[in-house]
Formats: C-alpha cells, structure tokens, sequence
C-alpha cells in the first residue's frame, strides 16, 4: 500500500517533534534558563530564532518546551486513554446499572466546561507535573470513555461476544481479548485527536499562568511571557505559537490517515 | 419465431474489487452469456451466490451496480442494443420498459410515504399514464395479486402491512407502468416460507395476465421450477446449462444441475427413542420489560447422539428457546435438566462443565467469529480453557480438529476473512466439538449458506454425530433440512409446541391445521406442484 503525500508529512514532522523532545538536553545549543543575549534580539545566525523577553535564545527553549510539552500531553491522553476505554468497555459489558452510573457522572463531568473544572483543581491542588497530568488525564478520559462505549456496543452485540460469555470467559478476557482488538482502530485514530486536544489545553493553562511552572517552561508558557513585546513589533511569542500548530497539524495528518485506513477496512474507502 | 423482447449476446461484465489491506482486483463477474427472452415468457437465472445473477439481471437495465462495468457483448432489448444508449435513453428505459423487484421490499420502499405515491411514481414520472389512471391500475394490479383490501391498502405506510404484502405491493409497482420486461430479484427468499408460497402464486398469476415478460433471480431451483418457461444454470459467471424447465428439473445433462437437482435427498433413518440427555420442561419466558410469553409452556427432551430438530416460521420463538437452554434468557417457569442434573437457568450460576458439554452454533458464521482471531486461536480456545491444553499439544488437537471438519493443513493460521462461507461454518463446528460437549445447538446454521454448501455441513454434522455422539438441538425453518437430519421434531407456533414426536411421527398424517400449511408449503422439485398445493391446503399462511 502507498501512503499518501500528507501521511508522509505527518509522520515525518510528528517523528521530528518527537526526536526533539526525546534528545532536547544533546540538540538545544544553550542552557533553559542562561539569558545569553540581549532582550528580544532579532534573528541571527547565533540566535536564529532571536532571544526571549529576558535573552534567553528563543531556540533552546522551544526545544526544551517540546519535551515538557509532549511528554504532560503524552502523559495525561496515555492516562485517559487507558482510564476512559476500560470503563467505557466495562459499561458496555455490563450494561444495567453500572453503565447507568458511569455514563451519568460522565454526562456531569462533561457538562461544564473543562477549563474551568480545570482552573478551579489546580488553584486548589498543589501545582506540580503529576497533579497537572493526572487533572488533564481525568477529565480528557469522559470523552474517551463515551467514543470507546460507543465502538464497544457495537461490538459486544456480534454472536463472537455471546460465544466467549457462553464458553464461560471472564470479563477481562472478553474486554482485551474479545472487544478491544476490534475497538483498537477508531480508539488510535482518536487517540491522536485528543492528543493534541492535551498540547492546546496544557499551553492554555500555561499561558493562564496554571499550567507548566518556571524554571521549566513550554510553549504556552512562552507565548505568555513573550507576549508584551508583540506590542513593540517582536515576533519571539509567535515562534512558540507556530510550534503549537505545527505540531498540532502533524499529529493531525497523521490521524486523518489511520482514520481512513479504518474505514477502508469496514468497506468504505479503498486502497 | 418471433424476434426476442431481450438478447444477451456474449455478455461480459468485470469489476474491480477491494479487498481490505490489499491491492485493488480485477475480477470477471460474467463471462460470455447469451441467452434470450420472449415475449411473455419467463427465464429463470439460477446459481449460487457470486454466480453473477444478480449481476445479469441488473445488465438487462444496462445498469451496474457501485464499480460493475459491462464491457463485453450486446443486451438487446426491443431490437436495440442498450449497452450503447446514452443516459437520457437509458432514463426512459429504466422504470418503463424494464422494471425491478428487489428482494428485500421492507429496506426498498421509502418509509416516509404512502404506498400508492409509490407505486405509481414511476408510471407518473414516465408519462406512462396519469396519476387517476395509475391509481386505478394499482388497484387493479393489488386485486390480481390478492392484496387484502384493494382499494385502501395504498394509504397505508410500508411499516403497516406485513413483509409478503409489501413484497405484492412491490410486484404491483414494477407491474404498473406495462413494462416489457420484468426482473425479479430473490423476491421471495426473505420471506417465511408459508408466506412465500402465497406470493409465488401470486407473482406467476399477475405474470401469466399481464402478459409481461419476466427475469426471475433465485437461488433456490424448486422456487423457480414453478415460475419460469425456460432455466438458466449459471455458476462463477459462466452458464452451465439452459433449457425447458421440464428438461432443466427432469432430465439434466450437466453434473452440477444434477447435483443442484438432487440436493435435498440426505436419507438418514431416525433412531429410536431413548432416555434424553436435555430435558425441557414447561418453560415459559418472556423478554425483559414485556408481559407477553415469548415461549409458552414449552416441554422437548433430546436423547443422546439424537437430533431434535425445532422448526417454525419466524417469531415463533425458535431461538428463544435456545437462549432460554444456553441461560442468555433465563426462563420465568419450568425446569431444564441436562445430563441428569438440573440446569441453573441463570448463566452466571451453571458450571465450567455445563457450559462445556453445552455448546451453540449461530447462523451468521460471519460475525460468530472474531475477525482478529486465526483459526487456530478460535479453535484452541476452548481447549486452553476447558481442559488447559498448551504448546504442541493444543496445536496437535486443533489439527485434529481441522482434520475433522475435512479442512487440512494451513488453515489453523488464517482469518476467518480469509474463508469462504462453508469453511467459516466449519470452524464454528469444531469451536463447538473442541469442547467434548454432549448437546450442540445448531441455530439455523445453514440458512445462510448457498445449497450444495448447506448439504456438505449437514453431512459433516451428521458424521460427526455418528463418530462423537454428540446431540443437536437443530432450530431451522428449512423442513427439508429437518427431513435429512431430524431424529425427534418439535413444530413451534407463535411460542407453543404444536406437534412433537418422532420424525416418522410428526410427518405422518392427520396433521393439525398449522403443520400442514408447514408442511405443503416447501417448494418441491416438481412442476405444477405450487398449484396443487394452493388447491389443497387447508388453511392460509398468517401473512395474509
């Protein structure tokens, strides 16, 4: 099977975004946190993307940005993802009650708005990596658990299913044996969705000030604290930006792809 | 002789198919038909799925269907060749010249409208006729076709009449604008088959007065033995042999027609009775949030090695019996024993060994086996889990197994996307004889499956039967299965056991009313018997 142009770009791009913040500490020229020129210098071929509001080469830090970055969003759509499918498979298994329950609560969680649910756990919690995971993971998991219900209802009407319960299988074996090699399409494909779901909602909390804490820095902590001298003509909060959609774009293609590889797979698009 | 109504002169149709995870396939669906139709005659199109009758059918229209391409040949039709008519032409021939009964009515009509707006849109649309005068011949049409209430069933709504009316109904629309030519697609394989006889009788009348000349698509050669003049055997889109339908039934020359012909001929002697193995007493159950009893004081024993067989239309609760037995509906009232104890009719409370010596087979084979699960996975299953088989001993077993189900080597590490239909049927067999059980029941197993296909299952499980001394609880609506397999036969009737006994028993006459109807309505290899059944039975199928 050939990929298409754009599932090449996407690979690429995400594999560099990903090789980036894997190997940041090797790649980054400068130190994180050194102010090694002046304030909001121009590009240079010292400083090729110029230096931030307090000199630090604008480069380094989007390098390190990526790490920090990656890794929180990596961390909390891992999280809901293995949280939000195995209740969202478990309800459909069970059904009555116990679906009942889950799908309520998660009906409540996502009726208000998950930045505030957010703003008000963190101004409570205390602020640190783990706790920032564990809040985005947490509330990123309804949508999963909703999304993998739904593909495991599908699944858990078909005869194969009804064959495991009356061969006598437990629930975990017809959860991972049964249902989730079948659900494990549509849940990758969306796995990158909400990836990147994570990557804007942890700049957004960075860039309210609740998010990544100094000295650690990423990119929506740098929009902010970059973003006075776009006042003054200085693009250095546009560079953390563009990084934002970059890495937002790749992700994308690349779950455009497996997202029409799945339909294929049911009959739908070809090749 | 007159010239034809239709002529397929060498016809060739291809496609390209898309097989998942693999490179776009050249396939050559027909290759190289000719065959004619007269007018007012009626050519039968008979062969298994993927024989390309549909295919042809739909060519005489010079229509394909998403990605067909007719690319050989002529389809002449009125003495033109339509395969080179452009669009416009082809608009004015479709629904006017040449019109369609697609097999499934319930999923063609458009539930948002009232029949009549239906079945005159066409002959409306074409300038045929005007709407009172399409509207008179409907009627007309609904009479000849014993429609009940004839002049007010066209305001009703699909979802108001039954499958087989709706079935008539369809008929009347395809009749209404005075087509040439007529195709008719399967029009009777999804109905019950007391429902289809009555809609055969009335498709061949509405045929023989209106004088139209008809393509009758079918499966099933005892069907279109009634219906049509003249047969057309195809298989793998080539012709095998046509002729007079008496010399197709009577006095076929091909192998494959013979076979097709003898089909349903599995003797098997019934064995005598015996202490039973299952044992089902007064079971009453009915569906969560209902109050009506799907299954009514239901009482049916299986002996060891014996079949039972459960034969009913559908609705008459055959297959809720099998999931009131298997525990997926534990029943309200009555008691079910299995190998001398007593059964918990809850699933959660049976045992590792009445779960194994229980096992089922469904009839969509398709979806009984999970698509990301090799053979060998699907069959070591229940070895691993009922007896803890590992390693080279598991595969050893699974081998047997295959060896069993008469598929050889290589096939433990395919997916079940990678086997025909009767295979895929085959390793749900051996999942269920992996267990050892001591009862299988066969939920319609070979509905789907195309005859001959369906005849080698039913051999293997007899076979099979003979060598394991398994027993089968057979649920099917096919009395012709139940005559080749069936030791003992229960005949369900709106949940209620109507007659039950020994095969030689329940086949015997007196009949009661309903195993009668059952009984005459299975189409038989056999010219002019669609009228002498319609002559002599006593009572009428309930879809009318």
């Amino acid at each position: 099977m050939r990929l298409p142009l754009s599932a090449i770009v996407g690979l690429v791009l995400t594999g560099a975004f990903l090789f980036i913040g894997l190997f940041a500490q090797f790649i980054a020229p400068y130190p994180i946190d050194s102010a090694v020129g002046g304030v909001w210098e121009g590009p240079s071929a010292q400083y090729w993307l110029g230096t931030d509001t307090i000199g630090r080469d604008i480069v380094s830090r989007l390098i390190y940005g990526a790490q920090v970055t990656i890794f929180v969003a990596l961390a909390s759509s891992i999280l809901a993802f293995s949280l939000g499918s195995f209740l969202g498979f478990f309800a459909a298994v069970r059904g009555g009650w116990i679906d009942q329950t889950l799908s309520r609560v998660v009906d409540l969680v996502m009726a208000i708005p998950s930045l505030i649910v957010a703003l008000v756990m963190l101004s409570v919690l205390p602020l640190n990596l783990t706790v920032l995971i564990l809040v985005m993971g947490v509330l990123d998991s309804t949508r999963v658990f909703r999304l993998s219900r739904a593909v495991a209802m599908d699944i858990t009407v078909m005869d194969y299913v009804e064959a495991a319960k009356l061969r006598g299988e437990k629930q975990g074996w017809i959860i991972f044996r049964e249902i989730l090699p079948n659900a494990l399409s549509p849940l990758v494909a969306e796995f990158g969705l909400r990836f990147i779901f994570a990557v804007l909602f942890i700049s957004t909390l960075s860039f309210l000030g609740l998010g990544i804490q100094p000295p650690l820095t990423d990119w929506g902590g740098m929009v902010k604290e970059n973003k006075d001298g776009l006042i003054y003509g200085k693009a250095a909060a546009l560079m953390p930006a563009m990084a934002i959609a970059a890495l937002a774009i790749s992700v994308n293609l690349v779950a455009d792809w497996i997202l029409s590889r799945t339909s294929s797979l049911k009959g739908g698009r070809g090749g | 002789m007159a010239d034809p109504l239709l002529s397929f002169k060498n016809l060739k149709i291809e496609a390209t198919a898309y097989p998942p995870g693999e490179a776009p396939r050249h396939v050559v669906l027909v290759d190289g038909v000719s065959v004619s139709v007269e007018k007012g005659r009626v050519l039968g199109l008979i062969g298994e799925s993927g024989a390309g009758k549909s295919t042809i059918g739909l060519s005489a229209m010079a229509f394909g269907r998403g990605g067909v391409r007719l690319t050989g040949g002529q389809i002449v039709l009125n003495g033109r060749d339509i395969r080179a008519a452009g669009q416009g032409d082809l608009r004015d021939l479709r629904g006017k010249e040449v019109t369609y009964v697609a097999q499934s009515a319930a999923a063609s009509f458009n539930p948002a409208k009232k029949l009549m707006e239906q079945v005159i849109e066409t002959s409306v649309a074409h300038g045929v006729m005007t709407k009172s005068e399409a509207e008179a011949r409907a009627v007309s049409l609904f009479r000849q076709l014993s429609l009940p209430n004839p002049e007010t069933i066209g305001n009703r709504y699909p979802h108001q009449v039954s499958g087989g009316q709706l079935q008539r109904v369809m008929t009347a629309m395809a009749l209404c604008p005075k087509p040439d030519l007529v195709i008719f697609d399967e029009p009777t394989t999804a109905l019950d088959v007391t429902t289809q006889i009555d809609v055969l009788a009335a498709i061949k009348r509405a045929i023989h007065e209106t004088g139209v000349a008809a393509l009758y698509i079918t499966h099933d050669l005892a069907v279109v033995a009634q219906v049509a003049d003249d047969i057309l055997v195809l298989r793998h889109g080539k012709m095998v042999e046509y002729g007079t339908t008496d010399h197709i039934i009577n006095t076929p020359k091909e192998a494959y027609t013979q076979a097709l012909v003898s089909v349903r001929s599995i003797d098997h002697d019934e064995k005598p009775h015996a202490a039973p193995v299952l044992s089902v007493q007064n079971v009453t159950a009915r569906y969560k949030g209902t109050n009506f009893d799907v299954l009514k004081n239901v009482t049916v024993d299986v002996a060891p090695g014996q079949t039972l067989a459960i034969v009913g239309e559908s609705g008459s609760g055959k297959s809720t019996l099998a999931r009131a037995i298997t525990g997926l509906l534990p029943p309200a009232q009555g008691r079910i024993s299995f190998a001398g104890r007593s059964l918990s009719t809850d699933l959660a409370g049976r045992t590792k060994d009445d779960l194994r010596e229980l096992q089922m087979i469904y009839q969509m084979a398709d979806v009984a086996m999970n698509p990301r699960q090799t053979v060998g996975t699907i069959i070591g299953r229940p070895l691993e889990f009922y007896f803890g088989l590992k390693g080279a001993e598991k595969e050893k077993r699974i081998q047997e197994l295959l060896d069993q189900i008469e598929m050889g080597k290589g096939f433990a590490d395919r997916y079940p996307a990678e086997l025909s239909g009767g295979q895929k049927q085959r390793v749900c067999i051996a999942r269920a004889l992996a267990a050892k059980p001591k009862l299988i029941i066969c939920d319609e197993v070979t509905s789907a499956l195309d005859p001959l296909v369906a005849d080698g299952i039913l051999k293997l499980l007899l076979d099979l039967q003979a060598r394991e001394n398994v027993a089968y609880l057979f649920i099917t609506h096919d009395l012709a299965t139940v005559r080749a397999i069936a030791d003992k036969i229960a005949v369900m009737f709106k949940g209620q056991v109507v007659r039950y006994g020994q095969k030689s028993d329940v086949l015997t006459p007196p009949f009661d009313d309903y195993t009668d109807l059952l009984l005459s309505s299975v189409p038989e290899m056999e010219l002019g018997w669609l009228e002498k059944v319609i002559q002599t039975r006593k009572m009428e199928s309930a879809g009318n």
